[in-house]
């Protein structure tokens, strides 16, 4: 525009209104906004006169209401009697949660194990973490989950007779019949000391890294906190007087009595969403370790760290900052790939709000505006957290 | 290095000289031994062996790979313990055990379940897939019509294997079979065509829906367009002509589709809900893509944009439905779809699911070409506006082929992605190839306790297949394309 206004010298450059760029924008902008703002208008009109022409209430006043279905697994107080759709909501999201952190710590474990596995130098290693991240990865999700759910566990003993796993209980087609912790008087003990080791250990480790850094000389900070962790509970398990017991399953004659009854739609569920996403996740670890170059080892074997060390204080560090990334997006799919409990009614937020609680009230804007929005509160919670993991963890430069 | 010296062509005494050269002193001493004579140093070389056996083959290959240390033999036999576990019960069910033909569920059920087979009989039912193959392709699709379908699919693969082939021919003429004239040929041959056009735009109070009526509303949208063509080049001061002709060519394109839609080609009209099986699960996942391609474009485009209107619209749409599972978008377009049209309008089951996943895949398209974007250097840009380009020229013909050459990995993966969730869509009641499979297990014809373990290992085996052969073509891409970058 500057060239413009030089050759033409009278001050006003001689451009068309609609050939500069900035009113362009403006323009267009306004156009789509306009658009938009039709779009939503006519769709919340048409909304509110579908609603009305087939009888449906709008609001949220729903919630208040009672719901009147059961829920076969609760972490909180349900009643088929006296509970509301709004909890409904809770007893859905719960258990969302409840499967999403188990399966992210137990995607996790595979992952890492396999990613490592695929770098073996054990050659049947190798190829057999290579089977398992084709295979795995190339089968949809929902066919897993069918596969687990109606072909492998229906392979289990009936009802009546079950597995006898020993001190880890009961299993059968019913689901798997763990020992529950009984916690008596003291109990409250061992999780104190429990809570203090960890605290314990983060400071040790601090104090010991900036002595390190200060003097040279190491502290031996993982056999401090095994025994801070581990041995501190134990302590305090014989101090309180054995406090903890377990209730074990005892076979009767419709299925095993006592024990906490973990449902085959949770164990299902569980193990195809962990086996999956694992396989995801091998291939960032994978991808991760490879990345870091070869000199990073050879010079820290040549430095005399042995190769435990090399991997653990090198390798591993350099490694974490191209893997959490990508390993934030695998566990955000995790979380939303739970949703596919709906198909085996596993009780999670999709499965009894958008879906039972939808169905009974027919309040479909508003139930699945709130499952959305949920799930999308998780994703971006998430992927802050990562972020500023991440940035904790980033290459810090010159 | 002028001289080029290959070390495999040297002779063998040329080799010996120079390692002689390397090593000076050791030549000193023995030039000093050697002055006087020394009967006991040989003068011509050994014979040379063979390797010890613990340095080659099976034996050496087996120590080093397999036993080199105490934990990795543990790791070995441990993994050979797994396989043993794992691959001849599979291979006993699917093959030794298999059962290949019948017509009923005797032969696929032991004497305790009514059956033919021995107590300890534990088999694929082969001959139920075999039974069900026709309705796991087609659905209900009729017996008779399935010509079309097969027809629409060799169409497809035909098209689409040339254009996937980095060195076959004809790829623009191919590029706009696929685009173009597909589309329209695979609609007719899978509906049927036909299509009932009466009119969208005019009251019905002015004029009775009819044919003529949808053309003459028609043509009021090609007027308005050409008019607005003609506003806009006034409004800048250019020729209006190119406008006007690029608004025509278009509503001509558009009339010759819709003609062709609405003629009577006398095939029959297949509905939707008798569609079902693989045809289903294709039809999704190709329309997905097709549909997700250029709405990713746009939305990518829209992401890096400095207009803030657009950027922040973008994103919003972008980061909900990457947010969001794509169960509860299907939830969303089956359900809450509806709501919002107004009343009278019904969408077919097929096209709500079709609009959700496009959306869905649409905003993971973008972050991937977002990527390509990202990068193209900017001189590449810099340059294109240097040369007096346009927005649209530029991303046309500088910025987007690169970038999309730069992405194809990605789009395959992000298909990938969306064939496997179109599994997805037997939740709201679809059959895709999964949902018919599942829905074939209330048969009682068949119904055996192996009916559901045979079905989906042969439902495992057919996404595998596709999944697997994709993944390997886009590894294939990805060499191809990544010579530059090698170190």
């Amino acid at each position: 525009m500057a060239v413009d206004t030089g050759i033409a010298g009278d001050g006003a450059p001689k451009v068309a209104l609609l050939n500069d760029p900035k009113i362009r924008g403006l323009i267009f902008q306004v156009i789509l906004l306009a658009i938009v703002v039709w779009l939503a208008y006519t769709g919340i009109q048409n909304m509110f006169a579908n609603l009305r022409a087939a009888n449906i209430a709008s609001g949220f006043g729903f919630l208040e209401r009672n719901a009147g279905f059961a829920i076969s697994q609760s972490l909180i107080e349900y009643s088929q009697a006296t509970s509301t759709y709004g909890r409904v909501f809770w007893v859905g999201f719960l258990n969302t949660i409840m499967i999403a952190v188990i399966g992210i710590i137990l995607a996790t474990l595979i992952g890492f194990t396999v990613g490592i596995a695929r770098l073996s130098k054990n050659w049947v290693i190798r190829k057999l973490a290579t089977v398992y991240v084709e295979t795995l990865r190339n089968i949809p999700l929902l066919l897993q989950i069918f596969i687990w759910y109606f072909a492998v566990l229906r392979l289990l003993p009936g009802r009546r007779e079950s597995w006898d796993l020993g001190i880890f209980g009961q299993m059968n087609i019913s689901g798997w019949y763990a020992p529950k912790p009984i916690f008596s008087d003291g109990a409250s003990l061992i999780s104190w000391a429990l809570l203090f080791g960890i605290v314990a250990t983060f400071f040790i480790h601090r104090w010991a890294r900036k002595r390190q850094e200060a003097t040279g000389e190491q502290f031996p900070v993982f056999l401090t906190a095994l025994g801070l962790i581990l041995g501190l509970p134990l302590i305090a398990y014989f101090v309180a007087g054995m406090p903890l017991s377990f209730e074990y399953p005892v076979a009767g004659n419709f299925g095993p009595k006592g024990g906490a009854r973990l449902y085959p739609e949770f164990i299902g569920l569980l193990l195809a969403l962990s086996s999956y996403t694992a396989t995801f996740i091998a291939e960032i670890v994978r991808a991760g370790i490879l990345a870091v170059s070869k000199g990073q080892t050879e010079a820290s074997l040549a430095l005399g760290l042995r190769s435990g060390q090399a991997l653990r204080l090198v390798i591993i560090p350099q490694a974490m900052r191209i893997i959490i990334p990508p390993l934030t997006s695998q566990y955000l799919n995790l979380t939303k790939n739970s949703s596919l409990a709906v198909a085996i009614a596993f009780p999670d937020l999709v499965s009894v709000f958008a879906g039972t609680a939808l169905n009974q009230t027919g309040q479909a804007v508003e139930i699945l505006l709130m499952t959305m929005l949920t799930y999308l509160g998780l994703s971006l919670l998430t992927s802050a957290f990562m972020n500023w993991f991440n940035q904790r963890m980033a290459l810090v430069e010159r | 290095m002028v001289k080029k010296t290959t070390p495999a062509r040297k002779k063998p005494a040329a080799r010996a000289k120079t390692a002689a050269k390397k090593s000076a002193p050791a030549k000193k001493m023995a030039a000093s031994t050697s002055a006087v004579s020394v009967a006991y140093v040989r003068t011509e070389m050994l014979e040379e062996n063979e390797a010890p056996i613990s340095t080659h083959g099976f034996t050496h290959w087996a120590r080093t790979n397999l036993f080199p240390d105490w934990y990795n033999t543990v790791l070995t036999l441990f993994a050979i313990f797994l396989i043993y576990k794992i691959v001849p019960p599979l291979f006993n069910f699917a093959f030794v055990q298999g059962v290949f033909s019948g017509a009923d569920r005797t032969v696929c059920a032991t004497e305790v379940q009514g059956g033919v087979r021995s107590a300890d009989w534990f088999g694929g039912c082969w001959a139920y897939v075999g039974a069900y193959f026709n309705q796991f392709i087609y659905g209900r699709y009729p017996d008779t019509e399935q010509w079309r379908v097969n027809l629409t699919g060799i169409l497809f693969f035909g098209g689409l294997i040339p254009l996937l082939m980095p060195n076959a021919p004809y790829k623009r003429e191919n590029l706009v079979f696929m685009a173009l004239i597909y589309p329209v040929v695979g609609f007719i041959l899978l509906t049927g065509g036909h299509l009932d056009l009466n009119g969208f735009l005019l009251p019905d109070s002015l004029m009775a829906p009819s044919f003529a009526k949808f053309w003459i509303d028609f043509l009021i949208i090609v007027a308005l367009m050409v008019a607005i063509a003609y506003a806009a080049a006034r409004g800048s001061d250019s020729d209006p002509m190119p406008g006007i002709k690029i608004a025509l060519a278009i509503a001509g394109g558009l009339a010759v589709i819709l003609l062709l839609f609405s003629i009577n080609f006398g095939l029959e009209h297949v509905e939707t809900e008798r569609w079902g099986g693989l045809l289903v699960t294709l039809v999704i996942a190709v329309t997905g893509i097709a549909a997700s391609l250029p709405l990713g474009i746009a939305l990518a485009l829209g992401r890096r944009s400095e207009m803030p209107i657009v950027k922040f619209l973008s994103v919003v749409f972008i980061e909900f439905w990457r947010g969001v599972p794509l169960i509860t978008v299907l939830f969303m377009s089956s359900v809450m779809l509806p709501l919002f049209l107004p009343e009278g309008v019904t969408f077919d089951k097929l096209l709500r699911a079709l609009i959700g996943v496009a959306l869905f895949s649409a905003a993971y398209m973008a972050e991937v070409v977002r990527g390509g974007l990202q990068a193209i250097p900017k001189g590449q840009y810099e340059g294109a506006q240097a040369l007096g380009l346009n927005f649209g020229q530029m991303m046309r013909m500088i910025v987007l082929p690169q970038a999309l050459k730069l992405v194809i990995p990605g789009i395959v993966n992000t298909f990938i992605g969306l064939f496997k969730d179109t599994t997805l869509v037997l939740i709201i009641g679809l059959f895709d190839f999964l949902g018919q499979i599942q829905s074939s297990f209330t048969d009682p014809t068949w119904a055996s306790p192996v009916q559901s373990l045979t079905g989906y290992m042969f439902a495992a085996f057919v996404y595998f297949c596709f999944c697997f052969g994709m993944s390997r073509y886009s590894i294939f891409m990805e060499n191809l394309l990544d010579t530059g970058h090698k170190r």
